[in-house]
């Protein structure tokens, strides 16, 4: 049969590569049992990247909730993305607050560090400089409520590292858009 | 408002919506359900052996009718064999609501007997689901249901009800308002973008409409738009497996179906047009070949009701998301009105480079004398049945290819096959689905004999309820397309593709009550096939055929349109090629 010396395999080649970016998405979801499952399970399904995933309840009379979701994809998954989510029954709109204008973006964190003497003063000294409040302290501990751009809290979670970080625990992204207008 | 049990509300929301006849299977969790289908006449059930057919038998039923088909089955192993059902109702978007008993729902979460997580289950594989956890809610989601399932690109619905439910007693109402808010289907086109479709259609030199199943959903009106839009600008047109129909293959335009099993003239020119204008079709690995080598030179239309088929596997230089009908619709009247005069030269040229394509006769075989070649049985089987009102249901393999090159189709949901999901199987409850909703009407499930055993039982349901569907077995004792592959791409180490304990069909149609013939040479084919047709029994037909047989054209997977393997009996392109045809090429 008509087979060329290329042919080694029949599986098809992998389509070209291209850019991998990191997109912030408002998905406006009726709050209904099992919503969350399906927007997980076609991320997991399809195999897309979920980097960070926050939801709650943000309309009690409509039963509606918010879920903001930070994935990373080629600029065609991310199409693909937006359009899957959007067939879901249960979505009302999909918003990608990357490209839709000037958006604000914050995380909180909760960060436990365990230390005496210099380490503690050097601790206090930075959570002030980050504005990080001191929400829980003992003798020997502190816990520090900060928030911000999740690039901020990586930083202080780094600087607490030394100075006796014992665990961490962040909400991930909640994001909105800037001006007058709703999603 | 009336006041019953939730059992009397699923029949009752089903005649409500016009449900002639569901499909089911017994079993504890849907007891009460089954109990106020035996005190009702509204509502025909059919009762199938296995909970796959049901699911299957709906299938026939919706594609062949475009109506919703409904399907009832008890909870655990009930609903876990209706998942390859609802997988593949979900793959070629077929219309279904099914009803799932669940456990009472305090046992909900205790692993009680027969309790599986139906809507976690079912949840990837339907277009959306139910769990009914009060009696209030039961009515809404019902018919919440049909809509689902029927509007916007059709799928399948579960509706999860737990007995308890099916007990209790509540108030019956037809909702006149949908709750989910953010679902709404676009069904209309954007009409600048439709102008623009209209004008890039007007300077194409090498156009071509590709179209799918999203037109045997969309309806007879969007099959007959197509038609006229396609007499109106002269292009030629080839279609998927799944869009058989939409177009009369009788029509000179046509060119059959394109993809991996596709004619050289359909392929090559997907591969050379300029201007590709998709019809409710979705770019699947089995039509395009290779991305990377996909029509390298043409600009795209797509029209689709699915946002998300869109830009998915091939980027669409025009996107019109909307229904085939009203889109075809705006087309049709922009076309007539603007007067637009196509390149006619252009277009002449492109026909003759078609005709070169067309001369390769790519789906030539070599017959015989001594042994039945499935394609010549195809070729019979049509000859004999086409002045008849014929409907044909496939399995999945060799068979099911050569049905579609072979058996052409003139008319919409005649022809009903497992396209996306390809599950071998789907042909015998199918057909039964099929002959339910066309009771005079000759239903043929062009069968291998390796799927049809998968789901053989469903002959008896073709018994108890005297549905006359034939089966016509091509039978190689092959997986014959697994055969095939492993022939092309394994190199001839045939595992596990020959089954080496066929039953005697014959028998076994008579062990069910049925008629069993069997054809072994082709001198007797027609005499058979007329036999077939005029026993008003359900028929197992047994055509032994050609063990080595191929399926050509084939584009093997991962390769482009333009590397098409031929059957050794096709002739060579270089005798095809015209003077005309040089110059294009």
């Amino acid at each position: 049969m008509n087979t060329t010396a290329t042919a080694t395999t029949h599986y098809p080649a992998s389509t070209a590569t291209e850019q991998v970016e990191t997109r912030i998405l408002c998905v406006l979801v009726d709050n209904e049992p099992g919503v969350l499952a399906r927007v997980i399970g076609l991320f997991a399904g399809r195999g897309y990247n979920i980097d960070s995933l926050t939801v709650s309840e943000t309309e009690h009379e409509k039963h509606l909730s918010r879920i903001t979701v930070v994935t990373r994809g080629t600029p065609m998954v991310i199409e693909q993305i937006k359009n899957q989510l959007d067939r879901l029954v249960p979505v009302h709109r999909v918003v990608d607050l990357t490209t839709g204008g000037p958006a604000l973006q914050r995380e909180l964190a909760m960060v436990k560090v365990r230390g005496k003497g210099e380490h503690r003063v050097e601790a206090l000294r930075l959570a002030d400089a980050f504005r990080a409040r001191v929400i829980d302290a003992s003798p020997e501990s502190f816990v520090f409520e900060i928030t911000g751009a999740s690039d901020k809290i990586d930083s202080f979670v780094n600087l607490m590292l030394p100075l006796g970080l014992v665990e961490v625990s962040r909400t991930g992204v909640v994001a909105i858009s800037r001006g007058p207008e709703g999603m | 408002m009336t006041e019953m049990t939730g059992a009397e509300m699923v029949i009752a929301a089903l005649a409500d919506q016009g449900v002639e006849h569901i499909f089911g299977y017994p079993g504890g969790a849907v007891l009460p359900i089954y109990d106020a289908i035996v005190q009702q006449d509204k509502v025909n059930h059919i009762l199938v052996r296995h909970e796959q057919g049901a699911v299957h038998a709906a299938e026939g039923y919706a594609r062949s009718t475009g109506k919703v088909g409904t399907v009832v089955v008890t909870s655990g192993p009930g609903a876990t064999n209706a998942v390859t059902g609802l997988t593949d109702a979900l793959c070629d978007s077929v219309p279904l609501v099914v009803i799932t008993g669940q456990v009472p729902t305090h046992l909900i979460g205790n692993d009680a007997f027969q309790e599986c997580d139906t809507v976690g289950i079912t949840r990837p594989c339907t277009k959306y689901n139910y769990l009914v956890k009060t009696i209030d809610d039961l009515p809404r989601a019902l018919h919440e249901a049909f809509h689902i399932a029927a509007s916007g690109r059709p799928g399948p619905v579960v509706v999860d009800i737990p007995k308890d439910i099916q007990f209790a007693r509540g108030a019956y109402f037809k909702p006149k308002e949908f709750q989910h808010r953010g679902y709404r289907p676009k069904v209309k086109g954007d009409l600048d973008k439709i102008k623009e479709a209209i004008d890039m259609m007007a300077a194409a030199k090498r156009p071509l409409f590709y179209t799918g199943g999203g037109l045997i959903n969309s309806g007879r009106a969007a099959c007959d738009l197509l038609r006229e839009l396609v007499k109106l600008t002269g292009f030629p047109i080839t279609s998927t497996l799944m869009g058989l129909g939409a177009f009369p293959a009788a029509d000179k335009q046509w060119l059959g179906m394109l993809g991996m099993h596709g004619t050289w003239e359909a392929n090559w020119s997907m591969h050379d047009c300029d201007l590709m204008i998709a019809v409710g079709a979705r770019f699947d690995d089995r039509i395009t070949g290779r991305l990377d080598a996909f029509s390298p030179g043409s600009k795209k239309i797509h029209i689709d009701i699915d946002p998300s088929s869109i830009n998915k596997n091939v980027k669409a230089d025009l996107a019109i998301v909307g229904d085939c009908a009203h889109v075809l619709e705006d087309m049709v009247r922009l076309w007539r009105a603007s007067a637009i005069v196509p390149d006619k030269k252009a277009l002449q040229a492109w026909w003759e480079q078609i005709g070169t394509w067309r001369a390769k006769n790519s789906l030539a075989f070599r017959n015989s004398n001594e042994i039945i070649k499935p394609q010549y049985a195809i070729q019979r089987l049509y000859e004999l049945t086409k002045d008849r009102d014929t409907y044909i249901t496939t399995e999945v393999g060799q068979h099911q290819m050569w049905a579609a090159q072979f058996y052409p189709f003139q008319e919409p949901n005649r022809w009903m096959t497992s396209g996306g999901l390809g599950t071998m199987g789907y042909g015998l409850p199918a057909s039964v689905g099929v002959q339910l909703a066309h009771p005079g009407s000759l239903v043929i499930d062009i069968a291998g004999e390796a799927s049809v055993l998968m789901t053989m039982q469903e002959l008896s349901t073709a018994v108890q309820y005297d549905l006359p569907v034939k089966i016509f077995i091509l039978n190689n004792q092959y997986m014959g397309m697994v055969r095939q592959w492993q022939e092309l791409l394994h190199g001839k180490r045939y595992a596990h593709s020959y089954t080496e304990a066929l039953p005697d069909f014959v028998k076994l149609a008579e062990a069910y009550h049925a008629h069993g013939i069997r054809c072994t040479h082709p001198g007797e084919l027609d005499e058979k096939i007329r036999e077939m047709i005029d026993v008003k029994k359900p028929v197992l037909f047994d055509c032994v055929v050609d063990p080595a047989e191929n399926c050509f054209p084939m584009i093997p997977s991962g390769r482009a349109h333009n590397e098409m393997l031929l059957g050794d009996a096709a002739t060579r392109v270089e005798d095809a090629v015209t003077e005309a045809g040089k110059v294009m090429v």
